[in-house]
């Protein structure tokens, strides 16, 4: 048996007698969830129904979209550690919830979803909102699984929960028929422990431990790159203790982002299309490079032919189908990050490499001067992008959970947010789903009520999920929303104006009043489009005690630099 | 990219519904045709076996193996070369009766290629031949000028020759 349960005094030998629906939430119970996001519908009305009878022990949280719910369940699972739950109906409520489960699968992110479905009978007839919820999903989720029958239930459940948290964590989804809802089934409880065709954690070859550690010692320029494995195995503090004892310079991908805490000396900043000029220019320099929870995306790595051929590369990953997939890899060490580092710890020598970091310091002045002082301090009246997230910093410190959607305002968080804690930035980095930014936010919120979440939008994917306003409101989710307002689709705007001529194909936007829209949900907010104005908007708006929405009027034309463009070198990072 | 190179992967899984279609997504997704698939049951008791033929090359088959490795059902999958394998199909060719009651050659023919008459109908009969792709193709095209009223080839079954069975390699617990 796991962990005991909470309800662990109810489970006895003697099982009890329930309801398909009854035994889902008890099921969820069992599993320590406490919360969860949903839309209700035909197909999953039993188990709203058994929700009733549950309010105290699970709460349930109406989203105004079923993408809101799947969405906030990221948020959720991302700020807390935990799985994330979501239930919808059949059809349009299992399609609604696709881009959020193709988001979380892309980012690991671990996620239950539970989907009501006709009857069995009527499966394969095309029944009232019958949709293969199943065929859909499935190239999106790590598991997926039908149930027909009540007595399937929990152990369908506890596998589930089982495979979207072990491993590389991920989606699954339980798609259980209207007539297993309502049937009665003797309810017994058993979390799931293994399953025999699965394994987790690969085991890490010690040999291939030996030779990293060899070649971290004889390394001149060794260089790390981390990204959320990291976080998803919980193992910050060793990556902290092998970056100071090794001396070695360390960045993050976008995903990894406050893993190390961004004040920390040897934190060099992130790789990537946006990332900083040091690591990207300097990933060609180094001689070895550990990659720590990381897939080598080709946002980070730009050309492949040009991607640091100089390096012995070790990659310490968990998913053995990582390794060689876009990368070589001289030594990989699979296994869980935390695990890896921990034996890693001992094999390293202490060690320190001023005249390299030396060189990251150096890019890291070229880029201030050439960009990030133009970003914080603007010549033109407009506000910039950079300046609202520089002012945010002063405020915060680095102490906020900042959440943010897809486009240019999320490369700009990225790049200039400041991190003291894990966990603190939220974002779709694999599928960049707009969109994701206020639900996503709700449920960060509620994992961390007591810390300030911060919500970084776009006035584009702001427009994409704004209906969760609603869910703020009535739930009284005290988040911090920003509108960075630029009236264009700022980052496809960015890219017709540097790859197609300037020619803005549909990329510019009548928006509407945003303050007015606040109003109408009932929420407090402000609009500001003068400099000196900003700095008394924040601070207000980040002391006000409940949810707040700041639009602020940027600059239209702005653009995003660092940038290392599509099927360029990272050696060719551009400054302007 | 290497040299393209005709591959054998053998999985062995936990019987699931829809377990070949989330197996099938990974040649899909990276639009690699599938040349024969089949599945059957195992040596192992509910442990079933896919046997997938596919013609690329050997780093594109080692990434295929650890993606259908990660699926949750799948216990271990397996890649292989012709000449570590022993193959076969099984193809049937159905004839017209006078063909054969009309020509001794088509006898000889079905003798010759080590093939065998499966059933006789008033109308016609059907030839089996056991063997690899390019002997099944041979006999096809032989028989041609006899007509052919319908032809069919099975996907590709093989087993290993390594003494070691890949059923001990697959950590059943
Ligand atoms: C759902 C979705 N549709 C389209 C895109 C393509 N896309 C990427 S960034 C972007 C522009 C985002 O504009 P906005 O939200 O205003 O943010 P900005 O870039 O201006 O900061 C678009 C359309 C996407 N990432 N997601």
């Amino acid at each position: 048996m796991g962990a005991p349960s909470t309800l662990e005094s109810t489970k006895t030998n003697t099982s009890i007698e329930l309801s398909g629906a009854e035994a889902v939430i008890k099921s969820l119970i069992h599993e320590d969830v406490d919360l969860l996001f949903g839309y209700p519908g035909g197909a999953i009305m039993p188990v709203y129904d058994a929700l009733y009878n549950y309010q105290n022990e699970l709460k349930h949280i109406l989203t105004r979209h079923e993408q809101g719910a799947i969405h906030a369940a990221q948020g959720y699972a991302r700020a807390s550690g935990k799985a994330g739950v979501v239930i919808a109906t059949s059809g349009p409520g299992a399609t609604n919830l696709i881009t959020g489960i193709a988001d979380a699968q892309i980012d690991s992110t671990p996620l239950v979803c539970i989907t009501g479905q006709v009857i069995s009978q009527l499966l394969g007839t095309d029944g009232f909102q019958e949709t293969d919820v199943i065929g859909i999903s499935m190239p999106v989720t790590k598991w997926n699984y039908q149930v027909t029958s009540a007595e399937e239930i929990p152990e369908a459940i506890a596998k589930a929960f089982y495979i979207a948290r072990s491993g590389r964590p991920g989606p699954v989804l339980i798609d259980i028929t209207k007539d297993a809802q309502f049937a009665q089934l003797n309810f017994d409880y058993k979390k799931c422990e293994s399953i025999r065709s699965y394994e987790p954690i690969p085991t890490t070859d010690q040999n291939s431990l030996k030779k990293a550690a060899e070649l971290v010692n004889n390394s001149k320029k060794p260089f790390m790159i981390f990204g959320q494995g990291v976080i998803l195995s919980g193992a910050e503090k060793e990556l902290n203790q092998v970056v100071e004892k090794t001396g070695i310079p360390a960045a993050s991908t976008v995903l990894g982002l406050s893993a190390l805490p961004t004040t920390h000396p040897q934190y060099v900043g992130m790789v990537g299309m946006h990332g900083n000029y040091g690591p990207n220019l300097l990933t060609n320099e180094c001689d070895v490079l550990i990659a720590v929870g990381m897939r080598f995306d080709d946002r980070v790595t730009g050309d492949l032919k040009r991607y640091c051929k100089q390096a012995k590369i070790i990659h310490i990953e968990v998913d053995p189908s990582e390794i060689n997939k876009n990368v070589r890899c001289d030594i990989p060490l699979l296994g869980d990050a935390k695990e890896v580092l921990q034996s890693l710890l001992p094999l390293v020598n202490s060690n320190t490499h001023p005249d390299w970091i030396d060189e990251f310091e150096k890019c890291e002045k070229i880029e201030f001067e050439k960009i990030v002082q133009k970003e914080f301090f603007p010549k033109s009246d407009q506000i910039s992008m950079g300046e609202v997230l520089n002012k945010i910093n002063n405020i915060t410190k680095g102490d906020s959970i900042v959440v943010t959607d897809v486009g240019q305002h999320q490369m700009i968080s990225c790049r200039y947010a400041q991190y003291n804690y894990s966990r603190s930035s939220i974002t779709s980095g694999g599928l960049g789903t707009m969109g994701f930014c206020l639900p996503a936010a709700i449920g960060a919120k509620l994992a961390q009520p007591l810390r300030q979440v911060i919500a970084i939008v776009g006035d584009g994917g702001f427009q994409m999920t704004l209906q969760e306003l609603g869910t703020i409101k009535q739930f009284g989710i005290d988040i911090k929303i920003i509108i960075l307002n630029n009236e264009f689709l700022g980052m496809v705007r960015q890219w017709q104006e540097l790859f197609f001529e300037k020619r803005y194909a549909h990329t510019e936007m009548q928006n509407p009043d945003f303050i007015a829209i606040s109003k109408g949900y009932g929420l407090e907010s402000k609009k500001v489009s003068k400099r000196d104005e900003l700095n008394n908007a924040l601070e207000e708006m980040l002391s006000f005690d409940g949810s707040y929405l700041l639009e602020v009027k940027v600059g239209k034309e702005d653009n995003v630099f660092p940038m290392v463009a599509t099927g360029a070198s990272v050696s060719e990072v551009r400054l302007e | 990219m290497g040299e393209i190179k005709t591959y054998t992967i053998s999985i062995f899984t936990e019987n699931h519904v829809g377990l070949l279609n989330r197996i099938t997504i990974i040649f899909t997704k990276r639009r690699l045709n599938i040349e024969s698939l089949n599945t059957s049951e195992s040596e192992i008791k509910g442990i079933h076996r896919f046997t997938i033929v596919v013609n690329v090359s050997e780093e594109t088959v080692i990434k295929l193996v650890k993606q259908i490795e990660k699926q949750i059902e799948v216990v271990r999958a397996f890649y292989h070369i012709d000449e570590e394998t022993v193959f076969q199909e099984i193809a049937l060719y159905k004839v017209h009766t006078n063909t054969i009651v009309n020509g001794i050659k088509v006898e000889s023919l079905i003798r010759d290629n080590h093939a065998r008459i499966l059933a006789i109908e008033n109308d016609f009969i059907i030839i089996e031949k056991t063997g690899r792709k390019e002997e099944t193709n041979d006999l096809l095209k032989k028989l041609e000028p006899y007509g052919i009223m319908e032809f069919v080839r099975s996907g590709r079954v093989s087993v290993t020759k390594p003494l070691e069975h890949m059923g001990s390699l697959l950590k059943i617990k």
